[in-house]
């Protein structure tokens, strides 16, 4: 039961914090269209580490 | 990039007319059911049994299974060898001894040792044993595992994939000591050894170092895509959802930034300049922790998490067909399974890059911090 509640947390985390790359990444090419490449590449390594740190939350909650 | 594209795209046809072809197969054999299910997978229990199952080793290969119409269950698959180090040394066997059995009651006689597999381990039995008993939490108590270097499906899964890269890869090679443009398969794979090259391994590293890691880069990148859609495909590959097989590649990763380390990463990591004393040893611990445990975790629970998720998601929108038969009727039920796991098999063909580009562009990100020049910096 708390682990579940755990994972939700984990999860409403997660969310938040791809939502704010994603949509700031999403701001910086609006901007900038020529940078397109370089703004994604670093969004997936952020989105990379950020979802490293759910997964392993995740799995040690289980 | 044009023809990776391609690639992919035929790649994901195949899979997912297989899926089907597989989800179909299920389905007209429910049709002729049989008194006594025999191992069939009905329940939402069973089906969460399965999928477990599945995300594990096993140490046969089995393709799917039957129910003959004599009511008799049948296996298509083929066995593996079973390598143990027991008590008295080596021990081999086919694992079809077992005859599929994963409960522990087939014991199989060698050398006059006794074994039994329960949940896709290998047991010993105690030498006045004649059958495994279990306590009441399941576990063995006249029986004890042995050191256990079998080839499993995923151990067989990874020497093929790897005989296949090699002969892939050497013929790719050889081909540029006689023409410049590369013909057949060559022409696939050159742009994704390119894109490797330029995209990942040159900027991460820089231009002074990359070469030197560009082939493990390419090594890494490969062997996780393919077993990557390996797993997508029905012959029941979760290679790279194995902790062993992602904790093995984090730890290649490990050795190698941490061997190359300059002498300004070291420096940076134990004794960073420019901050005040009593500051440096807690910089230290943090920074230690970070380079040899927080990295390779990282990369070896993501990998790990991300195909093991993706594959019970897949198996459970499969399982949907019969779990929801009561409340959708047989065609509802198939219908809304069949769709979203095509969706849901697209997305994992669009992970199984993602993933292994990750791993990759990660790798080279933390080698690139160790060979950097940390000198000129401040």
């Amino acid at each position: 039961m708390y682990n579940l509640i755990g994972a939700g947390l984990i999860v409403i985390g997660a969310g938040i914090g791809l939502g704010q790359i994603g949509g700031k990444a999403m701001e910086g090419i609006a901007r900038q269209p020529e940078a397109t490449g370089k703004i994604q590449t670093a969004m997936i390594i952020i989105a990379a580490l950020l979802e490293g740190l759910a997964f392993g939350a995740l799995f040690l909650g289980k | 990039m044009r023809i990776a594209y391609k690639t992919v795209k035929f790649l994901t046809i195949v899979a997912i007319t297989l899926f089907t072809a597989v989800s179909f197969a299920s389905e007209s054999d429910k049709k002729h059911d049989v008194q006594n299910d025999g191992g069939r997978v009905n329940t939402k229990s069973e089906v969460e049994a399965y999928i477990l199952h599945h995300i594990k080793d096993s140490h046969d290969f089995s393709l799917f299974s039957y129910t003959s119409d004599s009511g008799e269950r049948k296996h298509v698959g083929f066995p593996l060898p079973v390598i143990l180090w027991s008590s008295e040394g080596l021990v081999t066997f086919m694992s079809s001894a077992f005859h599929h059995n994963d409960d522990g009651h087939v014991i199989v006689e060698k050398n006059g040792l006794k074994f039994a597999k329960i949940h896709s381990k290998i047991y010993e039995l105690d030498t006045d044993a004649a059958t495994v008993s279990f306590d009441e939490t399941h576990h063995a108590t006249n029986a004890h595992k042995t050191l256990d270097f079998s080839i499993t499906k995923s151990a067989f899964g990874l020497i093929v994939i790897g005989l296949l890269m090699l002969l892939w890869f050497s013929k790719l090679a050889r081909q540029y000591k006689t023409k410049k443009v590369p013909t057949g398969f060559g022409r696939v794979l050159e742009p994704l050894v390119l894109y490797v090259r330029d995209e990942i391994a040159r900027p991460n590293i820089g231009e002074k170092h990359y070469r030197r890691f560009t082939g493990y880069l390419l090594t890494v990148f490969f062997f996780i895509w393919i077993l990557n859609l390996a797993g997508l495909t029905p012959l029941g590959f979760n290679v790279t959802g194995q902790l062993a097989v992602t904790g093995c590649l984090a730890i290649f990763t490990l050795v190698i930034y941490t061997v190359s380390g300059t002498k300004g990463y070291w420096m940076h990591m134990i004794w960073m300049p420019g901050v005040p004393m009593l500051i440096r040893p807690v910089l230290a611990i943090i920074e230690l922790a970070g380079a040899l445990i927080i990295k390779p975790f990282s990369l070896l629970v993501r990998l790990f998490a991300n195909i093991s998720a993706g594959h019970i998601v897949v198996m459970s929108l499969i399982a949907i067909m019969f779990t929801l038969k009561e409340s959708l009727g047989v065609v509802g039920a198939t219908g809304l399974s069949l769709v979203l796991s095509f969706f849901i098999t697209l997305i994992e063909v669009l992970v199984a890059f993602l993933q292994a580009y990750i791993f990759t562009m990660l790798s080279a990100l933390f080698i690139g911090m160790a060979v950097d020049d940390h000198a000129e910096a401040h």
